[in-house]
């Protein structure tokens, strides 16, 4: 074949691009370029790399890694099925910023070196703010705004980071960094942002259930995963990583049973995924960071699909809450048994994506003899079904009957849940191809009695405890406070404190400037304004008068001097 | 409405068998624990339907926390529009 020059990113990034210029272009587009760039990335040979001089640096803008090529193989593959759940009811800004901003993350995966990396980091930034706007209302301009800057932050940190990196090592190589200086950190820091992982875990929750029903979706693959992928590539095996993917996890948890917002629930819980895979990452085996590469390309499917459900939903009903759906499986039934194989794929359940790629997570830790880490993998295993397996299809099919009675979802949405749902149930059967794909061999089975009885154990009972505690569960019209709260109430009325106390302070500053000014004015108007004695009109004669003076006093000096 | 108009799953007898057959499942999944052996890393895997009671208690003891949390955490829906929306037409007054 010929070689691959281009950046298969950037053919998705330019082609969402052109995506405005009309509906038919658009259709078609959505349509061929995952394929094709998906074909890019497994023709070019295993470790291909495209060098390009800059400014004295070796740019490598495609290199082709077992790792990068899984999660672009799977951003595709989001980015088709996304599209054809979207191409009919999104906006052309939707699709179009929506493809800016899959091309941007592609491009990452499959970066060489960290200035590329920044660069499509940033692209990603702009196109899933410009996704959130899409929206077109009020409150999903404002989240949008949050988010970017958020977003703007970890960026900076990043890049502060990178330029410190380079300046002590002299690398820009984007490979496996040691923790030695603040830079590190800085760029540890900027990846850990975009993961979602604490103080600053609150931006997912907040921006991405105010996007349109597809913009969520889309929204729900890219940025954490990446984030994902550059901690994989960056710090495998870093310690620091198990304290705050577990944190992560049971946050995500503990937030989303408060929630009643049904995107809201799905978006905490995938704080709560991707803490899973931060979790694997930090334990730094190769099975281990194998489950953290299996599990984010099992989530994105998985949580694409919850989210596509929860889409329909809103796209039909134009609720959101819990406590206002409920019953729509009597006239939903596809949407409601789609969401279900989502949510049962998520919970981990045996013969489901999900089962075969976080158990390999939970027995790296056992091997390893981590016993907090494994009790509490275990316990968030649980948790996972309680807060999303169960909860959401619960509160959103089945509860109580609401009264509505919507129409199924269009036949475009449909079709990418099917494809998406096939997908969680074959890959849980038929793990084969997922695993010769991984970053490592794979030498695990998921099949075993034990792994099955333990793991249904730990569900049903996990579901037991949900219908037993359903009382303590009644959903409340209300949202829980986070660390956001800073950055929306503190900050915000520090903000309005200083920008009030500021322009009081400008305007005392100005009254002064004016008096004094008026001061001015007023001495020179009294010596030359209308009645001053400096502007006063004179009479000839004495003009006449003191020119005589003046050629007297001449003559004078002529005949002393 | 009748209770026979309802859908099947609504209808209070199937819920009730459906509570049947959920506890049937559920002693199944602990007595086939007694035929398989758990690899024992941390020495309790293996006792008598621990993955069971240890899913129960711990997502009983999340829901408690959560509730208690709640407590703390649960603000109004309209909590950050109505006090930022103050705040930003005091703003935009300041501000020129």
């Amino acid at each position: 074949m010929t070689e691959l020059l281009f950046p298969p990113g950037l053919l998705l990034v330019i082609g969402g691009l052109l995506m405005p210029l009309g509906a038919k272009i658009r259709n078609t587009l959505i349509f061929i370029l995952p394929v094709l760039c998906m074909i890019l990335i497994w023709s070019a040979p295993a470790n291909y790399v495209v060098t390009l001089p800059f400014l004295g640096f070796e740019l490598e803008p495609i290199k082709i890694t077992t790792t990068g090529r899984l999660f672009a193989t799977v951003f595709s593959l989001m980015a088709l099925v996304g599209g054809i759940f979207a191409y009919k009811q999104a906006s052309a800004l939707e699709l179009s910023a929506a493809f800016v901003y899959a091309g941007s993350a592609i491009g990452v995966t499959l970066a060489g070196d960290l200035i590329t990396l920044f660069v499509f980091w940033e692209i990603m930034a702009i196109g899933s703010t410009l996704v959130i706007w899409a929206a077109r209302h009020d409150a999903a301009y404002r989240a949008s705004i949050r988010y970017l800057m958020v977003h703007l932050l970890g960026g900076l940190l990043l890049m502060i980071g990178i330029a410190g990196h380079v300046v002590e090592t002299g690398s820009i190589r984007f490979e496996a960094l040691e923790l030695e200086s603040i830079s590190q950190y800085l760029i540890l820091a900027g990846f850990l942002i975009n993961a979602g992982a604490p103080p600053l875990s609150a931006w997912i929750a907040d921006a991405y259930p105010e996007a349109s029903p597809s913009g969520s979706v889309f929204l729900s693959a890219f940025t954490t995963k990446t984030a994902v992928f550059t901690l994989l590539i960056a710090f495998p095996g870093t310690w620091l990583l198990i304290p705050i993917g577990i944190y992560m996890i049971f946050y995500g948890i503990i937030y989303a049973l408060l929630e009643n917002d049904m995107r809201r629930i799905l978006a905490y819980s995938i704080v709560n995924q991707v803490g899973f895979m931060v979790t694997g990452i930090g334990l730094g085996t190769e099975m281990a960071l194998n489950g953290a590469a299996a599990h984010a390309f099992a989530h994105i499917i998985y949580k694409a699909l919850l989210l596509m459900s929860a889409g329909a939903v809103l796209y039909q009903t134009g609720k959101r809450r819990c406590t206002d759906l409920g019953g729509l499986f009597q006239t939903m039934p596809w949407t409601a048994l789609l969401g279900i194989i989502g949510a049962l794929a998520i919970s981990s359940f045996p013969f489901t994506s999900g089962f075969i790629s976080k158990s390999m997570i939970a027995q790296s830790a056992a091997d390893q003899h981590l016993a907090i880490v494994w009790f509490a993998l275990a316990a968030a295993s649980a948790g996972v079904f309680l807060h999303a397996g169960i909860k959401f299809p619960w509160f959103v099919f089945f509860q109580k009957d609401s009264g509505m009675r919507p129409a199924e979802a269009p036949r475009n949405m449909l079709l990418a849940m099917v494809v998406f749902a096939v997908f969680c149930v074959g890959l849980g059967v038929y793990p084969e191809p997922l695993y010769a794909i991984l970053p490592f061999t794979v030498t695990y089975e998921p099949y075993t009695a034990a792994h099955l009885v333990a793991q249904f154990q730990l569900l049903l009972f996990a579901g037991l405890a949900f219908f037993v505690m359903l009382p303590m569960m009644k959903r409340t019209l209300t949202i829980s406070l986070d660390f956001d709260w800073f950055y929306r109430f503190v900050f915000k009325y520090l903000g309005v404190a200083v920008v009030s106390q500021t322009s009081r302070a400008r305007s005392q500053l100005e009254n002064k400037a004016q008096a004094t000014l008026q001061r001015l004015l007023n001495y020179l108007d009294k010596h030359h304004g209308v009645t001053g004695i400096l502007s006063q009109t004179w009479p000839t004669g004495s003009m006449v008068l003191w020119i005589g003076v003046i050629l007297g006093s001449y003559l004078l000096f002529d005949i002393v001097f | 409405m009748n209770d026979q108009d309802k859908h099947w799953l609504l209808r209070k007898e199937n819920i009730r068998k459906l509570w049947m057959i959920f506890i049937a499942i559920l002693a199944v999944t602990v007595v086939a624990g007694f035929f398989v052996h758990q690899h024992d890393h941390f020495g309790i895997e293996d006792s008598v339907g621990f993955f069971a009671w240890y899913g129960f208690i711990t997502c009983v003891g999340m829901v408690v926390f959560a509730k208690l949390l709640g407590v703390f955490l649960k603000r109004p829906e309209d909590y950050y529009d109505s006090e930022s929306g103050a705040g930003t037409d005091k703003v935009e007054v300041d501000h020129d």
